[in-house]
């Protein structure tokens, strides 16, 4: 296996010959001490971050282009920009609620390298003048809070968090915070409910974005762990440095889980923008081809929310504007591969109840759609079926998003692809997310469906026709 | 006993002083009940609401929200098995099968002697481990049947007390903010400037004399 190595403790991650900006630590075991984070640069983005005013490092990121690495992938530095000027206290609140079906990373980073998502949480503060920052983690992840607040306890005790950080006049407290099990609270203003202590349930828009009105009604920043995670290398090697790796709308790299039926499931960082998905499946340093020799069916390329592609979609690169023309999502990073042998209602079933399950119920189109959804789709595999069901799927995902829905092209069937974004009427993404699986799966292998269905054919009354009574027979 | 006990009271009052508003506090401190009673009772809904400043209904409204509160004694080990899509193309389904037979429950029951809970659980963020499940939320990676009950037969033996620990507790290791390095909670209602590093907006133009922006310009 050419070109990766694998780290024991680091179940999952294959380091190969390119460059690496968050797992750079990646190959020591103990990289998530203070003792090798400060061996290896540790602290020094910080440092120049604090040599710099605020908004010139504001500045610093906003160049650099660091898109958020949630699912959305909009910049950092813009969303710290759309605070209203003038409005204070700020928060900083950290989604560490990693969730998407297929998602993998955020996890690694905070068992990993805490100290590194700790300095980038302190470069946001310090740049867009946020006076608390909130970590929130998934609370299935006790090995990540364990990790996390170890490192906390360190960096308070070095001088690095708190009061006064390396004696500037800087200060403030990061708290660790426990989730309890919600997929939705990955939804940046449900997660701001859920630390306000409520039910984790999306806010109504607009404001569309927390910046404006979040946390206790104040400007509030939500970014997801593997973007802050990039600030520390973007400070000390800078902007320019990290717009030469990848492409200039999706600069750096970007950490990509390739799961399902591969050679060599794993986690990689790869550059961001120019690598394929042919290079990620099929690639030597990466999953390494279809498992036992069978071929690709479909795959979805950006968590469990993303309309699925069919191979002629592989040579497509990790570029948000091209996957989004094409019908899909980067998403989340995280590409889950079905070969020939797997069953597509079944693959469809299962994330549909997966979003049924996680609704949180606010919106009616997703909370009973998403249920209906998994139903249809439950019974026609469990093959009771009915002639109605596969129209009745498609009419219950119009209620969730009217109008096209975002699917691939495929040369086999003819089509061609529709874009994003959809139109919805829920709150938040979950209700169209389980739509999604539905509509690929049905768009792409509707033959499936119908094989599945046992045909029934209406029961004749009577066999022959009924010969009219004439009058006066008798 | 299910009010929170004096040594959980200091925890749960250094967790609540780190947040500007108690209620914040909510979701931890329903985690440390849990990780006291293994579960979550009435009484301490009941003290979380006095300490956070909630009724006991809104406190309860918020914990059946989330998967990981349990209102009714579990297992002392909680066997949750991933059912979702990565898991599921490379034998989910099979193991849970597996699991119901070798445990003699259906997923979402105890077993007889209050040692194990099967449940089916969703994405737990390792899917390139396939499949996998967690144990009091601890992973196990790649469960073939021969592991899994490898896995039971050494929970049931307490061969494994260390690395899992019973149900209810969580992270081991907690985070203590030193007082001398504490910055406070940040409460809107007491702070309304710009911190301190923030340099001040620079001046609207209009403020500036006529005069001065007729040279400028």
């Amino acid at each position: 296996m050419a070109n990766a190595t694998t780290y024991p403790w680091t179940p999952g991650f294959y380091a190969g010959d390119r460059p690496r900006i968050v797992t750079s630590r990646f190959e020591y075991e103990d990289s998530y001490t203070l003792t090798r984070y400060l061996a290896t640069e540790g602290y020094e983005g910080l440092k120049a971050a604090l040599a710099k005013p605020a908004p010139d490092v504001h500045e610093e990121v906003k160049n650099a282009t660091v898109l958020g690495r949630g699912g959305a992938g909009f910049p950092a530095g813009t969303k710290w920009g759309l605070t209203p000027p003038g409005v204070f206290p700020r928060y900083l609140v950290v989604n560490g609620d990693e969730s998407e079906p297929g998602t993998y990373k955020d996890r690694l980073l905070m068992e990993r390298d805490p100290h590194q998502l700790i300095e980038g949480c302190l470069i946001a503060c310090y740049a867009a003048g946020l006076s608390q920052c909130f970590l929130y983690i998934r609370g299935e992840m006790p090995d990540a809070h364990e990790r996390v607040a170890t490192a906390l306890n360190e960096a308070y005790a070095a001088g690095y968090v708190g009061k006064n950080i390396l004696g500037s006049n800087f200060s403030v407290d990061i708290v660790l915070h426990w989730g309890a099990g919600a997929y939705v609270v990955g939804e940046e203003t449900a997660l701001i409910e859920s630390l306000e202590g409520n039910r984790g349930m999306p806010r109504l828009k607009p404001p569309f974005f927390p910046a404006a009105i979040g946390l206790y009604g104040q400007p509030t920043i939500v970014n997801n762990v593997e973007t802050l995670a990039n600030l520390p290398w973007v400070l000390r090697n800078g902007a320019e440095e990290y717009l030469k790796i990848g492409t200039p709308t999706s600069p750096g790299t970007r950490m990509e889980a390739i799961s399902g039926h591969v050679n060599r499931p794993g986690v990689f960082e790869v550059i961001n923008g120019t690598t394929t998905f042919r290079d990620l499946i099929y690639g030597e340093e990466f999953s390494n081809g279809i498992r036992d020799g069978h071929e690709l069916k479909a795959f979805v390329p950006g968590g469990g929310s993303a309309p699925w592609f069919l191979p002629d979609q592989l040579d497509l690169p990790l570029e948000g504007r091209l996957v989004g023309a094409a019908g899909s999502m980067v998403g989340s990073g995280a590409v889950m591969v079905m070969d020939d042998t797997t069953d597509i209602p079944k693959a469809a079933f299962t994330l549909a109840r997966f979003y049924a399950h996680e609704s949180c119920g606010k919106c009616t189109p997703c909370r009973e759609g998403g249920t209906w959804l998994s139903r249809i789709l439950e019974r026609i595999c469990d093959g009771r079926g009915t002639n109605r069901d596969l129209d009745q799927l498609i009419e219950v995902g119009e209620t969730i998003c009217p109008g096209a829905f975002p699917h691939a092209s495929s040369e086999r069937l003819g089509l061609e692809a529709v874009p994003f974004p959809y139109k919805m009427t829920t709150i938040c993404f979950v209700g169209p997310s389980a739509y999604t699986p539905v509509h690929s799966a049905l768009t792409l292998f509707r033959d499936e469906f119908e094989a599945r269905i046992v045909k029934r054919t209406s029961i004749p009354v009577s066999a022959a026709p009924i010969e009219p009574v004439t009058a006066g027979a008798h | 006993m299910a009010r929170l006990s004096e040594d959980n009271m200091r925890i749960a009052t250094e967790i609540i002083g780190r947040y500007p508003r108690a209620r914040s506090a909510t979701i931890p401190l329903l985690h440390l009940a849990q990780q006291q009673d293994g579960y979550v009772t009435n009484d301490a809904i009941a003290h979380i609401g006095e300490l956070v400043g909630a009724t006991s209904a809104e406190v309860l409204g918020t914990a059946t929200f989330y998967e990981m509160f349990k209102f009714e004694p579990v297992g002392k080990y909680l066997v949750n098995i991933c059912q979702t899509m990565s898991c599921q193309l490379l034998g989910a389904d099979e193991l849970m099968h597996h699991a119901e037979h070798k445990l003699g429950i259906k997923a979402g029951s105890t077993t007889a002697d209050g040692l194990f809970t099967l449940e089916h659980a969703e994405c737990q963020a390792a899917c390139t481990e396939a499949p996998t499940l967690q144990v009091n939320y601890r992973y196990r990676f790649r469960v073939t049947p021969e592991r899994f009950d490898k896995l039971i037969d050494d929970l049931a033996s307490g061969k494994l007390g260390d690395e899992i620990p019973t149900h209810g507790t969580l992270a081991k290791i907690r985070q203590r903010i030193p007082a001398d390095r504490a910055v406070g909670a940040v409460d809107p209602d007491d702070v309304t400037e710009a911190p301190e590093w923030m340099p001040a907006p620079a001046a609207p133009k209009h403020d500036q004399p006529r005069s001065e922006q007729r040279a400028g310009g």
